[in-house]
């Protein structure tokens, strides 16, 4: 009974196209943000911090980006973990050719690149569609991460060709232990993440996913087809560009600058088929269970008794990914986000069936 | 039938002049002239594979016609892009309905509406403010529409979960909402019992009246196109064989013989 | 001059291998429009099966016969488990899953047969051939490979001649058309992957004599998708020019203009020159060129 929205009228148009038309999702929401922000730091380990929240927090970044092209606007890409590099490589070259620079303007900076290098590789779908278009990002996949390591200029000519992360400072609070980089990334993250439901509730949301359920149609009343596809290659690379930006910077602390490479790319595509194409909230959920699944695939079985070498275990992992995007796509394209807008709408007729 | 009395056609707002478009072999319209006036209803009717579609095509610039010139309100057009036409009031529903199934009625009208709305990727990611203001304005339009059109009930409904006839609906709704001076609309009653067509019957003359809207359709109908077309232009095999008054057209040999099937 | 044409031999025969992958993706993408990303896993797959059989002491013509056993049940159990359920969704969809039929296969192969390289001897020549008085040297396998190649693209002609190539065809052109002349699309189905899989089997064993059977050949394979740009996801014959065109093209980019740039553009040269040419014509050499209508 506590979840019910009968005797709630929305009076106004701006009410009724707030994020949350009801009360208690704005009160689970805000739950959740106190949880992130106050209640994590109150009990995690750093283990927790650096082996599961920073880099669930940087790939679910990189998977909203590639859910804004994929998922919303419908275009297919496969050079997630290449622009991840650009926005890793970019950052790190304007820390430290300009040292005092605002690492939020450094962070900002590193997105625009991304963007213009995203947009750049996205003109090829004003031609071309669907798995064209994936092959046309296979390009990016392959060369980016080659042109980081043979321009030497963009390394610094480092020879052991290691970029390493500067420290974190952001107006004179100096981010250093796990917990600090943590509240870091979460601020990061959730700004970006609400700048995003926006875009998908308004104007440039709705252009992109009327490309995406039919172009042709899209164009008859007047979108252009250039302007959408663009602005997703953009947006998405902005947001995959800073999520780099942070895998380096908060994350993995140093890196070569070919790290970034196909396998990234399904990772990301993974988490949003898994999490929901076309859902912010689906982008979360993805990333946390492609992130939880190989630690529970480690764990579990010698505590059933199996004992499984490493490989075997990553080749299991590898049948069960590909086994469940089989599943999700045949039983619930629209993933996990889904699932649990099945299970609100169950909630709130509770305990009746329908 | 509308009474000419109180109905003011206007000047010529489309002219299509000797208009040829193939697909390789198959010649899908040859040297096609008629015109549109301002406020009136013309109907386009023909067998199959006449050439109706691909006419409207044409018009919005989905098909690049080899021959012939299309003059809109007075200003020739050369080759133009369907969202250049759309920028220029002329709207269109499908005769396969090509509305957004991933997004609600709403939505749908919502994005019908685009091209009158401003904010952009800034504004638009700050929502609050300008974007915001925006967005209410014209959902109050869309409210208008989704009023007039009579589907308050399905409009947060994904719309690939309604059925066909509501389908239908939304898709004039989304062609409103972008207020066209000229609505082109493609069977827009194919399928639909006759309960569902004289409500479609009755929205159309509504828009031709309320809103003063220009209207072309095509339709199968006879009855139909009898009863709420201005003038009706007859196609057959990719010609025009027949332009006038309803009356008119309808004893005329050439379009009756279409219509039998006499053989050419 | 002579340096130029070993070099330009020796991307052909490289294209070739390519051709064989590629020719896989086309069966299936004509006959049932999937764009099917597992090939390349298919082609480990097959690889790891005749192999591992092989390993075990079967004789070569047993190992081939079972794998070709395994080849179809894996057709039949995709149609069932995977295809059956996704007939009316996008192609996009299909992609999709696909990469994780590949993901699958990549992961089963390996937790059966371990993820070591195998070498595999099929008895196929290694030694050396000069040309021209001994300027120009050429591998005798790649001339096998150009050989077993022809042979198979050979016997796909001849395929596509009878009745059941023929239902094929049909079934490429229309599917509802093909339906409601009585041809079962399972049936239809399962056929065509059942071939693609023998396909990858051919090349799995072509791959496997030249590199040893191993993982990265799936990552190889993936080169097979600018094959495919350049020549068109429909044509038999373009997958083979468009093979030969990228194995040369990027060996002698590698040669000529990778000195100046630091080397290693084999890597990626072959996915920019098809984005390249998607640019220019992007139904490819030999596609059709579709008119959208409404
Ligand atoms: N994109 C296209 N590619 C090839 N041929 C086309 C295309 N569009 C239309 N045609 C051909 O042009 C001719 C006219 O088609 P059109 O769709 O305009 O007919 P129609 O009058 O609308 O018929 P119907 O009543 O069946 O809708 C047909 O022969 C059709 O096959
Ligand atoms: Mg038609």
């Amino acid at each position: 009974m506590l979840y019910r929205e009968s005797g709630q009228y929305k009076t106004t148009y701006s009410a009724d196209q707030a994020i949350f038309t009801i009360p208690q999702d704005r009160v689970f929401f805000a739950l959740m943000l106190l949880v992130a922000f106050v209640g994590i730091p109150l009990v995690a380990t750093d283990y927790v911090y650096t082996a599961l929240l920073i880099p669930f927090l940087c790939l679910s970044l990189a998977a909203l980006g590639l859910n804004i092209l994929t998922g919303y606007c419908g275009q297919l890409s496969l050079g997630t973990g290449a622009f991840m590099g650009v926005g890793a490589v970019a950052a790190w070259n304007i820390a430290t050719r300009i040292p005092d620079l605002n690492l939020l303007v450094v962070f900002a900076l590193a997105g625009m690149i991304t963007a213009a290098v995203g947009m750049f590789f996205g003109l090829p779908s004003l031609r071309i569609k669907g798995f064209y278009l994936a092959v046309a990002t296979l390009a990016a996949q392959f060369f980016l991460p080659w042109l980081f390591v043979k321009w030497g200029w963009l390394t610094n000519h480092a020879t052991s060709g290691v970029i390493t992360a500067p420290h974190l400072n952001i107006f004179g609070w100096e981010a250093d232990t796990p917990l600090e980089k943590y509240l870091f990334a979460l601020g990061v993250v959730a700004l970006l993440a609400l700048a995003a439901k926006n875009l998908v509730r308004s104007n440039p949301g709705r252009q992109w996913m009327a490309i995406r359920d039919m172009d042709i149609a899209a164009e008859i009343i007047g979108i252009r087809p250039v302007v959408a596809k663009l602005t997703a290659f953009a947006v998405s690379s902005f947001y995959i560009g800073v999520a780099g930006a942070l895998y380096l910077f908060v994350y993995l602390g140093s890196t070569e600058p070919d790290g970034f490479g196909i396998s990234l790319s399904f990772q990301a595509l993974f988490m949003i088929i898994i999490g929901g194409l076309g859902s912010i909230l689906g982008s979360f959920l993805g990333a946390f269970f492609i992130l939880l699944l190989p630690i529970f695939l480690t764990r579990v079985p010698p505590m059933l008794g199996f004992d499984l070498s490493t490989a075997i275990v990553a080749h299991l992992e590898f049948m069960v990914f590909g086994a469940l995007i089989v599943l999700f796509l045949i039983v619930e394209p629209h993933g996990l986000a889904r699932l649990w807008q099945i299970a609100k709408e169950k909630l709130r007729i509770w305990p009746f069936p329908y | 039938m509308s009474s000419v009395t109180e109905k003011k056609i206007g000047d010529v707002l489309l002219k299509v002049e000797n208009i040829s478009l193939s697909f390789g072999g198959v010649k899908a319209l040859t040297d096609i002239s008629f015109e549109i006036r301002e406020h009136e209803v013309l109907a386009i009717i023909g067998p199959n594979g006449a050439g109706k579609s691909s006419m409207l095509n044409c018009i919005n610039g989905f098909y690049h016609p080899q021959q012939g010139t299309i003059t809109y309100r007075g200003e020739k057009r050369k080759q133009m892009r369907p969202h250049q036409a759309a920028k220029q009031g002329i709207a269109r529903t499908f005769q396969n309905i090509a509305l957004f199934k991933g997004m609600s009625t709403l939505d749908n009208i919502m994005t019908g509406r685009l091209l009158k709305m401003k904010a952009g990727l800034f504004s638009s990611a700050f929502y609050k403010g300008p974007a915001e203001r925006e967005q209410i304005e014209h959902r109050e339009f869309c409210e208008r529409i989704i009023d007039f059109l009579e589907i308050q009930a399905i409009r947060k409904v994904p719309v690939g979960r309604l059925p066909y006839g509501l389908q239908k609906r939304v898709e004039l709704a989304r062609a409103l909402a972008a207020e066209p001076t000229l609505l082109l609309l493609d069977e827009p009653m194919a399928g639909m019992n006759l309960e569902e067509k004289q409500d479609m019957c009755r929205f159309i003359l509504d828009v031709n009246d309320e809103f003063g809207t220009t209207i072309c359709l095509i339709e199968h109908d006879m009855g139909v196109v009898m009863d709420i077309s201005d003038r009706v232009v007859v196609l057959d095999y990719g010609r025009k064989i027949g332009d006038g008054v309803p009356a008119e057209v309808k004893n005329n040999q050439a379009v009756i013989d279409a219509y039998l099937g006499v053989q050419h | 001059m002579a340096f130029f044409f070993e070099v330009l031999i020796g991307g052909l025969m490289a294209g070739v291998m390519y051709s064989l992958v590629a020719l896989g993706f086309v069966l299936i993408f004509k006959a049932s429009g999937v764009f099917n990303f597992a090939q390349g896993a298919m082609v480990l797959f097959a690889g790891l099966f005749f192999v591992g059989f092989s390993e075990m002491g079967v004789p070569t013509w047993l190992s081939l016969l079972l794998t070709v056993a395994v080849m179809v049940v894996l057709a039949g159990a995709i149609e069932r488990l995977v295809l059956r359920h996704l007939v009316n969704q996008e192609g996009i969809i299909l992609f999709m899953a696909t990469i994780g039929v590949s993901f699958f296969l990549d992961g089963f192969g390996q937790t059966i047969w371990g993820s070591n390289v195998k070498q595999l001897d099929v008895g196929i020549p290694t030694d050396p051939i000069f040309l021209m008085d001994g300027d120009i040297l050429i591998q005798s396998f790649d001339l096998w490979a150009a050989l077993v190649a022809g042979t198979l693209l050979a016997s796909l002609v001849v395929f596509q001649k009878t009745r059941t190539g023929r239902a094929l065809r049909a079934v490429a052109d229309d599917h509802q058309a093909a339906q409601s002349v009585g041809i079962p699309l399972n049936v239809i189905w399962i056929i065509v992957w059942a071939i693609a899989g023998l396909v990858a089997l051919v090349a799995g064993v072509m791959w496997g004599s030249k590199l040893g059977v191993q993982p990265a050949i799936v990552g190889l394979a993936l080169k097979a998708l600018p094959v495919l740009i350049l020549g068109g996801f429909t044509s038999i014959p373009g997958a083979i020019i468009g093979g030969l065109i990228i194995g040369a093209g990027e060996k002698l980019a590698e040669v000529y203009i990778g000195p100046f740039v630091g080397g290693g553009i084999e890597n990626w040269f072959a996915y920019v020159l098809a984005l390249g040419f998607l640019l220019i014509r992007p139904q490819g050499l030999f596609g059709e060129k579709l008119i959208e209508r409404v």
